[in-house]
């Protein structure tokens, strides 16, 4: 322990502690900051203040029963990632689930991505000081958490996926819901681009800030939104389509700006094209059965597995080793938030703290989702 | 083109200024009595009993396999049945609402639709003793025809 | 008609009648003061409660609702919650500083309070520099937000304090320039012979364009210095936690607080006696029907009411407008306001040179 360290060296730079209590790392991550002035010099994350180890966790439960957990990882993306979850058992028991179940598990992600992202923008507008946006997007999110609330019994943890399909039929209020949601959000998004997108001080704030390069992206392994704002394409629902979402129309979207404001557009048209996406689904939800018939006690062959799947942060990944008993021996979780976080550093370096506020928000972290 | 973005937000915030019909606060203790939830709103796990004093469940455990986190613990014993049979029963149907994540999973285990969600969701209490429940009543019997 | 102006004088006359001229000196003194205080406090309740049912109106919500009528009382019973707060203050802090500076904030503000015209002839201290007085004294606010920053031993503190004083050393110059623009109109510095001067119109309308960016560049100045949204730097909770005061508590929070909104109501009163004819009401050159109409609404209804538009206004931009960044405020001042303001004011000597304005 260097406990005699001066505050301030020679050249003038001094840490601070961002976090794991404060107002703009949403959570509790801790953030060992150097600057020299407002200027950053290195950013150096810290993680284990929410270690739940669900991981190992998982190791101890069945295959019915680990699910559930993930709900707690990214939990503005729990829908994808009980889906993800379930599609790894499936993908183990070779098991094909019923169309219909495809199509609301669909629906279900596109909503929650819908969610998080109106979530997000609201956060991004509080870390930039715009306090409004935060009650903007939640009166919006407030809906879709309501939908969720009525089919899946939860508005948070839905856990709604289960190996097999879905753990039970959508409620017969959902179709019209959802329908009133799209009409009153049609209405809400261009007050979204009113209030922060048009903005010149918004501008001024994200333009040119926080740039990663291309390169730099692939190298720190970024996927989501902030890949492709540098340009990147990695969208999992285009390139590896799960769960129906070949049978979809949807662009991805992508800007070369390299900045906070290309990844701020990115999601802004990333919630139109799910709104696309639902409007797409949600009259030709096929009729069938919502599960398909499985064993009581799941017993997932011996072997490997890997299934994707796109949250809203990103590629979630979920690596399976089964020893071909009930319980899975390995879960890995390749989250999306931790590799996002790492490329942090590169980012805001040489920027303002205001700008590091920014930077973090736009990379839209989750801290349980990063530290599992 | 930089003062007309910032007046059309400042025109965005004032319009809701003047609106006061689009206020979305829900006054919570004021409104408890209207307050409305979807049916399947997971509050905690409760288990109905019909005006006999009886229950469904078997004490067939499947439950608390099936709950991830040891939330339900089941006392059985040996009850003697009006055919003189020995037959299982429950004892204490034991719930740790502290323990309990609501996933629903022990619902949706449950052959005989013994136990299922109700929408009470103030759970804090003073003390945590009184978050272990137990969810048959005193006394109270089986349906008959249950197995 | 209901005046101020004869209540104070004929309290003065019935005073003078009774005992010496030093005796009523202090009297007055003392009665002053208490008004002072009183309103300070009122005004600092308020506009607490105006900007959090502000705030609240915009973003869809109620505001407090509970404490009260509608939740008048509410600020009243957060201000006996920080009464009895500890008053906490960290282990090296500067012990001395780190009390002092609350103080000395809230003294400024209180001192700012003396030259606004309330009313006609209703005035703490009419003195014949009041512009000039104005921007001298509230340039010493920032001295103890620095004193508050350094004394509290904490980083974001130092950080918020820093940025405080760049910024407030930078927006006193065009606040002071676009001050110095009615001051060259009406040729006087005296607050009251100000207000005097738009007895046939306010200088925002009779000023032409030179006066309207005056304005503009006033409210963007006045609202920097203030250290709000989106200036808010200081504080830039997002940023610095709490900035200045994040080690502030108690009582000695609640100050910085109250001074807060107390400069706030200050700048936007100079902001209306200079630019909207202060207790003045509205007149129109000689159409002496309509004026006659206008002066049947008591001067403080005038003066309120355009003192609470401005502030409704900063509060407006507060809850709108996400935060600048330190280098960008300080590139607006110093490459856009400040020549802005140095061309308006050549501007304005030419127009008064030549008589131009009404
Ligand atoms: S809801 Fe889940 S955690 Fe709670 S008792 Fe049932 S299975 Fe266990
Ligand atoms: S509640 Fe249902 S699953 Fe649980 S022991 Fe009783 S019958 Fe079996």
């Amino acid at each position: 322990m260097e406990l005699e360290q001066p505050a301030i060296s020679d050249t003038g730079d001094f840490t601070i502690n961002m976090g794991p209590q404060h107002p703009s790392t949403h959570g509790v991550l801790h953030l060992k900051v150097t600057l020299n002035g407002e200027t950053i010099k290195n950013v150096e994350p810290h993680l284990g203040y929410i270690h739940r180890s669900i991981e190992k966790m998982s190791e101890a439960s069945t295959y019915r029963n680990f699910i559930y957990l993930t709900s707690r990882m990214d939990y503005l993306s729990a829908h994808m990632n009980n889906q993800a979850c379930a599609m790894v058992v499936e993908k183990g028991l070779q098991l094909e689930i019923p169309p219909r179940a495809k199509v609301i598990r669909m629906l279900m992600s596109e909503l929650t991505r819908l969610a998080s992202h109106q979530l997000w923008w609201g956060a991004l507008g509080l870390d930039l000081g715009a306090i409004t946006p935060y009650f903007l997007g939640f009166r919006d999110r407030e809906e879709i958490l309501d939908i969720f609330e009525e089919t899946c019994g939860a508005r948070l943890t839905m856990n709604y996926n289960v190996p097999g399909g879905l753990m039970y039929d959508i409620h017969p209020n959902f179709v019209g819901k959802v329908k009133t949601f799209l009409k009153n959000f049609e209405d809400h998004l261009p007050e979204y681009k009113q209030l922060l997108t048009g903005n010149i001080i918004f501008e001024e704030r994200t333009k040119g800030v926080g740039i990663l390069t291309p390169e730099d992206a692939l190298s720190f392994g970024c996927t989501g939104a902030v890949a492709r704002g540098s340009g990147i394409s990695c969208d999992v629902r285009k390139w590896n389509p799960y769960d129906g979402y070949e049978t979809v129309q949807f662009e991805e979207p992508m800007e070369t700006g390299c900045d906070c404001y290309s990844r701020y557009v990115v999601r802004i048209r990333e919630m139109e094209e799910s709104v696309k996406i639902i409007e797409q689904l949600i009259d030709n939800i096929p009729e069938g059965e919502f599960q398909a018939k499985t064993k009581v006690v799941l017993k997932v062959p011996k072997g490997e597995y890997y299934t994707r799947v796109e949250t809203a942060r990103g590629e979630l990944g979920v690596y399976l080793v089964s020893d071909g008993s009930s319980n899975p021996y390995r879960i890995k979780y390749r989250s999306p938030g931790f590799s996002n976080l790492a490329a942090l550093n590169t980012m805001a370096k040489g920027n303002k703290i205001g700008d590091l506020v920014a930077i973090m928000a736009t990379l839209d972290l989750v801290i349980p989702d990063i530290d599992r | 083109m930089a003062i007309k973005s910032l007046v059309s937000g400042m025109r965005l915030t004032g319009y809701y200024f003047t609106h006061h019909k689009e206020i979305l606060t829900q006054e919570y203790p004021d409104n408890r009595e209207t307050l409305t939830f979807g049916e399947r709103f997971r509050g905690e796990v409760v288990m109905p009993h019909d005006e006999n004093n009886e229950h469904r469940c078997t004490g067939c455990t499947a439950c608390e396999i099936a709950c991830p986190n040891g939330t339900i613990k089941i006392l059985t014993k040996m009850e003697v049945g009006e055919d003189g049979k020995k037959k299982k029963a429950i004892e204490k149907f034991v719930y740790h609402l502290g323990m309990c994540t609501f996933c629903n999973l022990c619902i949706v285990a449950c052959p005989t639709d013994a136990i299922k969600m109700s929408h009470d969701f103030e759970h804090s209490v003073f003390d945590r003793k009184q978050l272990t429940k137990v969810l048959n009543k005193p006394d109270s019997k089986i349906v008959k025809g249950v197995e | 008609m209901f005046s101020f102006y004869d209540i104070s004088n004929s309290i003065h006359q019935w005073l003078s009648s009774q005992m010496g001229s030093t005796a009523v000196m202090l009297i007055e003194m003392a009665i002053v003061g208490v008004l002072a205080i009183s309103l300070f406090a009122f005004l600092g309740l308020l506009l607490v409660y105006m900007e959090r049912k502000v705030a609240a109106f915009m973003q869809l919500r109620l505001g407090p609702n509970r404490v009260g009528w509608k939740g008048t009382l509410q600020t009243l019973a957060d201000t006996i919650k920080l009464l009895f707060k500890e008053g906490f203050s960290p282990d090296a802090s500067d012990k001395f500083l780190f009390n002092f500076a609350p103080i000395l904030v809230i003294v400024v503000a209180m001192l700012l309070l003396a030259p606004i015209p309330f009313a006609k002839g209703f005035q703490i201290y009419d003195i014949n520099i009041g512009v000039f007085y104005i921007s001298a004294v509230s340039s010493i606010g920032v001295i103890g937000i620095l004193m508050a920053g350094w004394s509290s031993n904490n980083k974001y503190s130092l950080l918020g304090a820093m940025r405080s004083g760049a910024q407030i050393v930078s927006y006193e110059l065009s606040a002071g320039l676009s001050l110095v623009v009615i001051v060259a109109f009406s040729g006087s510095m005296s607050l009251t012979q100000i207000v005097q001067s738009q007895a046939d119109g306010w200088w925002i309308f009779k000023g032409h364009i030179p006066a309207m960016i005056a304005f503009v560049i006033f409210i963007i100045a006045g609202t920097a210095e203030l250290n709000r949204a989106p200036f808010d730097f200081a504080e830039a909770e997002s940023e610095l936690t709490a900035g200045f005061h994040t080690e502030y508590t108690g009582m000695r929070f609640a100050m910085f607080f109250l001074a807060e909104y107390i400069n706030m109501f200050i700048m936007a009163a100079v902001g209306a006696t200079l630019f909207l004819g202060g207790w003045m009401p509205l007149h129109f050159g000689n159409l002496s029907g309509f004026n006659h109409i206008m002066d049947f609404i008591p001067h403080i209804v005038w003066f309120m009411g355009k003192t609470f538009f401005l502030i409704f206004v900063l509060m407006w931009f507060r809850w709108t407008f996400p935060r600048l960044r330190i280098d960008q405020l300080l590139t607006l001042e110093w490459k856009y306001l400040m020549p802005i303001s140095l061309f308006n004011l050549l501007l304005v000597a030419l127009v008064v040179i030549k008589g131009w304005h009404f």
